[in-house]
């Protein structure tokens, strides 16, 4: 498809703006531009036809099953798209007067208390703008209490191998030296190996539960009391809470400081890669490194607070990503405290039912009860036919299916990790199970045909190879 | 009450005996010691009851018939066409694009926001955006780190939250900063010379800077360039589509809070932090980034690239850790910048600041008001009154307008944009007159 760029025509403009009521304003010239911008110059006809086009060319959950493990891909509902459209939240400049933004702050303490109920800490900051952002203003938390403390020698980071692949590089953005651990065969916390690893060096584990490959480790309080022992603390990556939101409160299991997805765990939609919004969560021993400002209340009225003496900064200019608190606010509403256990459990009941259906087929990785995702192999389809995760992802989209996460977490072999979400029916389930199972026999019976997927979409499977050995980033006009 | 779940009960019965267990709390059996026993959250809501209490909510914040504060979130007019555009639920509710071949609509757009990015700073490449304008700072100033130097210079006239951003994000590696003082409301160029010394890796500045005021970008650039630093500029962007580029001033990174290309104000976000630099430096860029390539039948194919920076491959190696971006905000962008298009980005900016010398000019012939800096600025300016500042706004606010930003007791940041009328600014200066009357 042609690109914006190309669709241009010289003297075309969108843009209509009134004359200029004031007399117009010089600069001298030798502050201006000495190039004009080569922006497209398009009617707005063009402009609405190239991007209806382009999101023709894109697949959201609205369009179909989107089982991509670890980024819980459950409805988006339409309903906190239009509060978050409020013209009483959209128009309100973030440097206004506090009193003139009660009803802003009044939604960000709420919310702030409802997440800090959920996941049972003490006290939450919604600044940061993503997960990997609060994975980072977590590990901030950790080094100021421990250089409060007077260790600064903690100076490691413990990570299972499992882990999210932003639990280490948020580490090493902290200048931390990550320490890796291996897991179990389940992917829970081999507790020797834990054991071995924590020391007086250690100022946190990082640890999601339920864990990478679905399971929930049931050793999370032995394993608090090891960290605990050794004067560490305990980080909760809170990418994968769905399937025990209000069931299971990581406050209680033992963690420390937690991080949430709200752009998971709390309907809002990801935007085809963000905003997100990623609060942090701690007990109230690690509250005064909080980043300021915080919304406090008092006496019915809210104020926006500067962090203390011992607060690590600030990690963004503003509050946080906003209009994303209020989707998940309205989420949260809508399900309440029932709604939001009841979700949890048929997060758990659909990933169960799904691996029930296809564990003798593949191998799983575990044969336990999974949590909100399991794992299955396509190991032994490539040893046998040649057709890896990949293949198997690609002949999934030519049959209208987002496909799974592939080739993570990382100690599974040509792992195809599903998370389906609460939101998805059985008949969805069910179709998606027929149709893995009817493309596992097109895939032995022919594999050569099998890796020509896809065949359906606009392209055929990109050189990727070509794009990161001679990167073409922006677009050049051909005659230059 | 709704959960968004489809199950009839007669479902999840069935369901739960495929899987092999008697109930939903049998999923969780082996830890249901864990389970919480009270959640303290109230009872779920219809949707009618939730659109109501956020309504409400809503009445609680005070929308401004006019606005003249910029200060790092600026008002400006939002065509139709892009709420339209971007709220296709193809774009919103989709995952990043890791898949691809069914994934082109949004690589595609990330590809044209890439350009319109690199064209509009005048750098060679960019990527598919960063959390918002200060950790962008924050990110650019870290790619320039070097093995042997520690420090890093910033104008003291860069956003006083990026400011403390930046304080954020470099603290914990050590890296120390200094601040260079400021003459006029602009960078002073002989405090960065003294300050400029060996160990100085990058120097950072805003354009326009934080007071409105246009810096002399070339002439820093040159002094850092000599000094073999790096140099990091933070635009606004319409200021840039109109001004000398940073790249031609010389700058290694540029980076803005890309606010104003179509996005409400909305109590300060979701923001978008973009970023340009050199073809040098691009290995070093954090986040994702699309690129061009082709099938094997040789079509034009849109993929996230050069992936071997990111967490998901480098894990503790990686450039950044950041996933999520801010990707909805750069498509609002690119479709604005589309929509304005060459001639229309450099009317608003044209607009904007014949609009801002204007306010100015009007403000300071009232007795009381003048400039505190006599440097060129674009569409933001101090004023020195003799009327306290809370006195002012206070009158404003009761007027319906949103007076400039206290500064200091005496000092306020003014701003305006394409949508301030004329009618609109007469009616400021009847407000600041009568305070002084």
């Amino acid at each position: 498809m042609k690109t914006i760029f190309e669709k241009s025509v010289p003297g075309r403009q969108a843009l209509s703006l009134p004359e200029c009521d004031v007399p117009l304003y010089q600069l001298s010239p030798e502050l201006l531009r000495e190039k004009p911008l080569r922006f497209p110059e398009v009617a707005e006809i063009d402009l609405v036809r190239h991007y209806t086009a382009l999101s023709k060319r894109a697949y959201g959950v609205d369009d179909g099953f989107y089982p991509l493990g670890s980024c819980t891909m459950k409805y988006n509902p339409k309903l906190n798209e239009e509060a978050a459209n409020l013209p009483g939240f959209t128009g309100i400049h973030p440097l206004q007067e506090q009193k003139t933004l009660q009803g802003a702050l009044k939604l960000m303490y709420t919310l702030g208390a409802k997440l800090a109920e959920i996941t049972g800490m003490d006290q939450i900051t919604l600044q940061p703008a993503a997960g990997a952002h609060g994975e980072y203003t977590a590990l901030q938390l950790i080094r100021a209490y421990h250089l409060d403390h007077g260790n600064p020698q903690r100076n490691k980071i413990i990570v299972p191998d499992s882990a999210h692949g932003t639990n280490p590089a948020s580490a090493a953005m902290n200048d931390y030296i990550t320490v890796n651990i291996p897991s179990g065969p389940d992917g829970c916390v081999d507790l020797e190996a834990l054991k071995a690893a924590v020391g007086e060096d250690t100022a946190a584990l990082m640890l999601t539960n339920p864990n990478t490959v679905g399971i929930f480790d049931k050793n999370i309080r032995q394993i608090a009391q090891i960290v605990h022992d050794a004067g560490g603390l305990l980080y909760y990556d809170g990418a994968n809470l769905n399937p025990i939101m209000g069931l299971i409160r990581p406050g209680d299991m033992g963690y420390d400081v937690v991080h949430l997805n709200l752009h998971k765990t709390f309907s809002t939609p990801h935007g085809g890669g963000g905003p997100g919004s990623g609060p942090v969560g701690c007990k109230a021993a690690l509250a005064p490194y909080l980043p300021g400002p915080i919304v406090t209340e008092k006496d019915g009225v809210y104020s926006l607070t500067p962090g203390g003496d011992k607060s690590i900064g600030t990690v963004k200019t503003f509050y946080g990503n906003f209009l994303v608190m209020i989707k998940a606010l309205a989420y949260i509403e809508t399900l309440g405290a029932e709604g939001i256990r009841l979700a949890a459990q048929l997060a758990a009941l659909n990933a169960n039912y799904m691996m029930a259906r296809l564990k003798g087929h593949f191998p799983a990785y575990s044969s336990d009860i999974c949590m909100h995702e399991f794992v299955i192999s396509c190991e032994k389809l490539k040893e046998e036919v040649g057709i890896t995760a990949l293949d198997f992802a690609k002949a999934l989209i030519d049959r209208g299916i987002h496909p799974p996460t592939i080739y993570f977490p990382l100690i599974v072999h040509e792992a195809l990790m599903f998370e389906p979400t609460e939101t998805e029916s059985k008949q969805t389930l069910d179709q998606a199970c027929d149709t893995i199972l009817e493309l596992l026999r097109e895939a032995k019976a022919d594999p050569a045909a099998f890796k020509q997927h896809p065949v359906k979409m606009p392209i055929g499977r990109p050189d990727e190879v070509t794009a990161a050995r001679k990167p073409i980033l922006v677009y050049t006009p051909a005659s230059s | 009450m709704s959960t968004y779940t489809p199950h009839t009960p007669s479902e999840i019965r069935s369901m739960l005996d495929t899987v092999g267990v008697k109930s939903l709390e049998d999923l969780y059996s082996g830890f249901e010691d864990l389970w919480t026993k009270n959640l303290n959250l109230p009872p779920g809501k219809s949707q009618m009851e939730v659109i109501r209490f956020f309504t409400e909510l809503a009445s609680q914040n005070k929308l401004f018939g006019s606005i003249f504060r910029g200060a790092g979130a600026y008002c400006h007019y939002i065509p139709s066409v892009i709420k339209s555009l971007v709220s296709r639920e193809e774009f919103v509710t989709a995952y990043t694009p890791y898949q691809a071949e069914m994934s082109q609509g949004i690589l595609q757009s990330i590809f044209e926001f890439q350009s319109m990015i690199a064209d509009l700073t005048g750098m060679q490449v960019s990527n598919a955006s960063l959390y918002d304008g200060s950790t962008a700072l924050a990110d650019a100033i870290l790619m320039l780190r070097e093995k042997k130097k520690n420090k890093v210079l910033l104008s003291s006239a860069l956003h006083p939250r990026s400011l403390e951003v930046i304080k954020t994000y470099l603290t914990p590696l050590g890296i120390q900063i200094e601040l260079i003082a400021l003459e006029e409301g602009k960078t002073s160029i002989s405090d960065l010379t003294a300050k400029l010394t060996e160990d100085v890796f990058a120097v950072a500045i805003a354009q326009t800077n934080y007071l409105g005021i246009i810096e002399n970008a070339a002439d820093i650039g040159q002094k850092v360039k000599a000094n073999k630093s790096g140099f990091v500029m933070s635009v606004e962007p319409f200021a840039c589509s109109f001004l000398k580029t940073p790249a031609a001033c010389g700058a290694d990174v540029v980076t803005g809070e890309g606010q104003p290309l179509g996005m409400p104000l909305s109590f300060g976000g979701p923001y978008l932090g973009f970023i340009g630099t050199t073809e040098k430096l691009t290995r070093k860029i954090p986040g994702r980034i699309v690129g061009k390539t082709h099938d094997a039948s040789g079509k034009d194919a849109y993929v996230l690239t050069l992936q071997a920076r990111e967490q998901h491959i480098r894990r503790e190696k990686a450039s950044s850790s950041i996933c999520s971006n801010q990707a909805h905000c750069a498509l609002t962008a690119a479709i604005y910048m589309a929509y304005a298009g060459k001639e229309g980005m450099r009317q608003v900016a044209v607009q904007s600041l014949s609009k801002a010398h204007y306010l100015a000019q009007e403000i300071t012939r009232l007795p009381g008001f003048e400039l505190q800096y006599k440097s060129e600025f674009f569409n933001e300016f101090v004023i020195k009154s003799q009327i306290p500042a809370d006195i002012i706004i206070n009158a404003c606010a009761q007027e319906n307008i949103l007076a400039g930003l206290k500064l200091g007791e005496y000092q306020t940041l003014w701003c305006a944009t394409e949508v301030n009328t004329r009618e609109d600014i007469q009616k400021l200066i009847d407000v600041l007159k009568q305070i002084k009357a």
